[in-house]
């Protein structure tokens, strides 16, 4: 134990909640890891990443997020063909060339990520060797990473889990005397990321770094004095990697909703020995503006009962939310994966009698839903149309994930997530 | 190993699945890992489907591998059959499915379902969506046809035809299906099924009495007619009715082998189009060059409108669909042009650069291309878009169909009054493309911006491939702003080429209009 890391205090690991969790293992109607491509390109701005994998990649990527609007994506697929699968053609030197190509088209990229899927999985072609080797032949110009986002591994957000992990081990090294420092992991929208920097700033917590940053160059450091507060609940992986790094978690609700937010910045606070009334004086404004736009949707969803399909893993701090802040109830919260540690603080905010399940047999899970008919069903873009035909109100759990909805300024923005779907019913005359 | 970033077509068990979608009651079992089953929203999202596709995935996952995924397709076979009761099954593989090795065709003969399963193999690393959907229809048909009862039919029986290969997720399918249907009745000929969209398995055993088949889609049906025809010597249809030439040659056709009077069901021909083409205001369509890219069925259908119905010019046309590469290269020489075979949109989008046509009819890609260049763009085939499913009935077929063609490729250009004026007034002070709408207010008219010319960022990239060593004087500079802005970007490139030929470094007004005569039609 350093000098520096003296200075802050580690709250009490929280008690893991001990509810009964339904496990189901059946048809799952989900993405897979791929689709953090999605967001986590937008978000590193100098960075591509390439599937190596089949047609049914490239189509789901287009397909599940309207890829046309790019001009040109900083994503591709290197589609296998009949004559790499049969042996015909040496796949590493097929990659190879694909490699060469695009970074020869788009001298603007600076980390490339392999990203594999299904077929490169199971046909275990190793992409870390891959990586390794390209990395030799375009140092220094193009640092070349890889991981899998392939749906037999990951489920959704997961893929974003993997990217990051894939990152730790290049974040440079933080020296053991350096001051302690605070670490935000997962990606959250620009706007959302300088709003947060400008409480900590405001807070006196410093220095305060994001992973991933918006550049290659720009990852932050790691060390024994990294101090960490997740920002997306779906990071079971990258947390491993970063406390083998010595980085240590600060555990914590999740910045969604004003309660949720405020739990968040006063988990930062307290580690870092901000006094209360600092802590009032700088959160009080923007904790009550939340406060404010979250009540408008108040009347609209009191009392409301919500059905979640597991989809991102934001589940259950969004339930929390939900029941919390707006006065819902929950018929069913179900979340792809459980991570007990991490969910700690949040279920432990949740009531015991909300029904949590992991996992999925999507037939049956269709018929818990239609059995409890809740006000509201969250739930992937393969159901909501046919649940609507079937009466039910729904909404898209995958505009949880592109949309920015943690911290303050957006609490209000998430509650009216929830709101519009109802609002539109109570429009209709048709 | 291919870089893709856009595909034209999905992989080959998406193609199956817009096959048992379209059907009533059949199941499809997918031994698939579980990131397949996005394709469920292509259906309910894009379509806007009631229900979701009749798919079940096996969903096996990596831990799975080194068990026994065997028995998990198994168990999703008898689960699926249990809880959705089809009529009859397909079972296959997707990409990664493929590459396990658990043969759910060998597998599905142990299952000792009481329903007809039918394997459909599709190689995921050689073939794609359509042949996939062709490959399917194919199967189901050559497995379940047989079963039908021979049925004689009488002497003075109307003739009875079958329609093939309208599917879900198809390009105006369900549209096209209505009109067809319509005309074909009013000719005097049943229909004696339709599938695969809304066919039930038991039309399938049908199939075989009727007395021949139209085809709308071969790129769909083809080769289950082919078998059709050797099995049952069933003749098929070869005319695709799209357009008013094409949809009297289908009824030629059809009056053909049914043996029918073509001439008395001619006069019943009844489209707006050839009015509407005839009328003074298309006087304005007169050469417009066009550009198609797109399936084989609609690309070749198209040029013909375009060119011999709307008196557009074709420069230019091409396909993704390789299997009807062939046909698509002897329809482009009636135009004098040479087929683009390609599933690269970045070298249809060169070849749109390289021509600068007027409009282009393509795809939701083309679209985007053309929106880039700011050229006019009508959608015209597959992949489809939501915007594909409009409200309203709008086939692509038939004569009613013809009527949508026409509104469809002249929506996008400016109307031929609107043309003409613009072109009379366009040194008007007010009356410019940088003066804003006048509904706008003058905070929005753009009088002050005339001289610094708003950035029209497409057109000036294009530009600047064979900008680099061609100055523009002031004074052909201004003389090109007063060019309306639709064509403006034609202008620029038709000049700065006239100059490289010519050799010439700078363009003057001279060069302008030299370039201006040299290229006028």
């Amino acid at each position: 134990m350093t000098l520096v890391r003296e200075k802050v205090r580690l709250p009490e690991v929280a008690r893991c909640d001990d509810r009964p969790v339904l496990r189901q293992r059946g048809q799952h109607e989900v993405f897979c890891g791929l689709t953090g491509i999605m967001w986590l390109h937008r978000k590193i701005q100098d960075a591509f990443f390439l599937i190596v994998g089949s047609r049914t990649c490239a189509h789901l990527m287009q397909s599940a997020a309207g890829v046309m609007i790019f001009a040109e994506p900083r994503f591709g697929t290197a589609i296998m063909e009949e004559r790499d699968l049969a042996g015909l053609a040496d796949m590493n030197d097929e990659l190879d060339s694909v490699v060469d190509k695009l970074l020869q088209r788009r001298p603007d990229i600076r980390l490339l990520f392999l990203v594999g899927s299904c077929p490169s999985e199971v046909i275990k072609l190793d992409l870390s060797r891959a990586a390794q080797r390209l990395s030799l032949k375009h140092n220094p110009d193009v640092r070349i990473l890889n991981y899998s986002g392939s749906g037999i591994e990951t489920t959704f957000t997961q893929g974003e889990d993997a990217c990051l992990a894939a990152l730790v081990p290049t974040l440079p090294p933080e020296p053991d005397n350096a001051p302690a420092s605070l670490l935000v992991v997962g990606a959250l929208a620009d706007v959302v990321e300088d709003q947060f920097a400008r409480l900590f700033d405001q807070l006196g917590i410093g220095p305060v770094r994001f992973l991933p940053a918006r550049l290659a160059d720009d990852m932050p450091s790691v060390g024994s004095n990294t101090i960490m507060l997740l920002a997306q609940p779906f990071l079971t992986q990258t947390l491993q990697a970063l406390e083998d790094r010595g980085a240590t978690l600060l555990q914590a609700p999740f910045p969604l909703g004003a309660n949720g937010t405020t739990a968040w910045l006063r988990a930062a606070a307290d580690a870092f020995g901000v006094d209360a009334d600092t802590f009032d004086a700088v959160t009080k404004a923007p904790r009550e503006r939340a406060s404010r736009a979250v009540a408008l949707h108040h009347e609209q969803l009191a009392g409301k009962a919500v059905f979640f399909f597991p989809d991102s893993q934001l589940e259950i701090p969004l339930a929390r939310f939900l029941l919390e802040e707006l006065g819902m109830t929950a018929s069913e919260v179900g979340t792809p994966y459980l991570d007990k540690r991490l969910m700690a603080p949040e279920l432990n905010a949740l009531p015991s009698d909300v029904a949590v399940s992991e996992g999925q047999d999507v037939d049956k899970q269709l018929a818990r839903c239609r059995a409890a008919r809740p006000d509201i069903t969250v739930c992937g873009l393969g159901l909501a149309n046919p649940l609507e035909v079937e009466g039910m109100t729904t909404k898209w759990s995958i505009e949880l994930v592109f949309t920015p909805i943690q911290g303050y300024e957006q609490a209000g923005d998430l509650a009216e997530l929830f709101a519009r779907p109802l609002n539109r019913k109570t429009r209709l005359e048709v | 190993m291919q870089l893709t970033i856009w595909t034209y077509e999905g992989p080959p068990h998406v193609g199956a699945m817009r096959i048992a979608t379209a059907m009533t009651d059949m199941h499809y079992l997918l031994h698939a890992p579980q990131g397949d089953t996005y394709a469920d929203l292509l259906f309910t999202m894009i379509e806007r489907r009631k229900k979701r596709p009749p798919v079940t995935y096996t969903t096996f996952q990596a831990r799975d591998l080194g068990g026994d995924t065997a028995q998990l397709f198994m168990d999703a076979a008898r689960q699926a059959d249990e809880e959705f009761q089809p009529a009859a099954m397909i079972v296959g593989a997707s990409c990664t499915g493929e590459l396990i090795q658990d043969d759910p065709g060998g597998l599905s003969k142990t299952l000792g379902l009481e329903i007809p399963v039918i394997p459909v193999e599709l190689p995921s690393y050689s073939k794609k969506e359509n042949w996939g959907a062709a490959e399917t229809f194919y199967q189901i048909v050559r497995t379940l046809a047989p079963y039908g009862e021979e049925k004689d039919r009488s002497e003075n029986a109307a003739p009875t035809c079958n329609i093939l290969g309208p599917t879900a997720l198809g390009f105006r399918h369900r549209d096209d299906v209505t009109e067809i249907v319509k005309l074909l009745e009013s000719l005097g000929i049943c229909v004696n099924v339709v599938a695969p969209l809304d066919a039930e398995t038991r039309d399938i055993l049908a199939l075989r009495h009727a007395d021949f088949n139209v085809v709308l889609y071969p790129e769909i049906a083809g080769t289950a007619a082919q078998w059709l025809k050797r099995t049952f010597r069933q003749p098929f249809t070869k005319t695709v009715p799209i357009g008013v030439g094409a949809t009297k040659d289908f009824i030629r056709e059809v009056a053909d082998i049914a043996g029918l009077d073509a001439d008395v069901l001619l006069s019943k021909a009844d489209s707006r189009l050839p009015w509407y083409s005839r009328s003074i205001d298309s006087t304005y369509l007169t050469g417009k060059r066009v550009y198609l890219f797109g399936d084989a069925t609609h690309v070749i259908a198209m040029a013909r409108v375009a060119e011999k119905e709307m008196g557009f010019k074709v420069v230019g046309m091409g396909t993704y669909t390789r299997e009807f590469a062939r046909d698509v290269r002897d329809a482009a020489k009636l135009y004098d042009v040479e087929a683009l075979i390609t599933d690269d949109y970045l070298e249809v989008e060169d070849q749109i650069q390289a021509l600068q046509p007027e409009l282009v009819l393509g795809t939701q890609m083309e679209r985007h291309i053309a929106k880039r260049l700011g050229i006019p763009c009508a959608v015209i085939s597959a992949p489809v878009h939501v915007q594909d499913y409009p409200a309203r009935y709008s086939p692509q077929m038939g004569f009613e169909g013809a009527n949508v063609l026409f509104d469809t490729l002249v929506h996008p250009l400016t109307m031929g009054l609107d043309e003409h004026l613009l072109n009379m007034f366009r040194d008007d002070f007010e009356f410019n493309d940088a003066a804003g709408p006048s509904h706008l207010g003058h905070a929005a008219a753009g009088s002050q911006k005339t001289a610094e010319e708003p950035a029209q960022p497409e057109l000036a990239g294009a530009a600047d491939v064979q900008a680099d060593d061609v100055v523009w004087l002031a004074d052909a500079e201004q003389e090109l702003k007063k060019i309306p802005f639709f064509v403006r970007g034609k202008a620029r490139r038709n000049t700065e080429k006239f100059a490289a030929d010519n050799g010439l470094a700078e363009i003057s007004m001279e060069t302008l209009y030299e370039a201006k005569s040299h290229f006028s039609r």
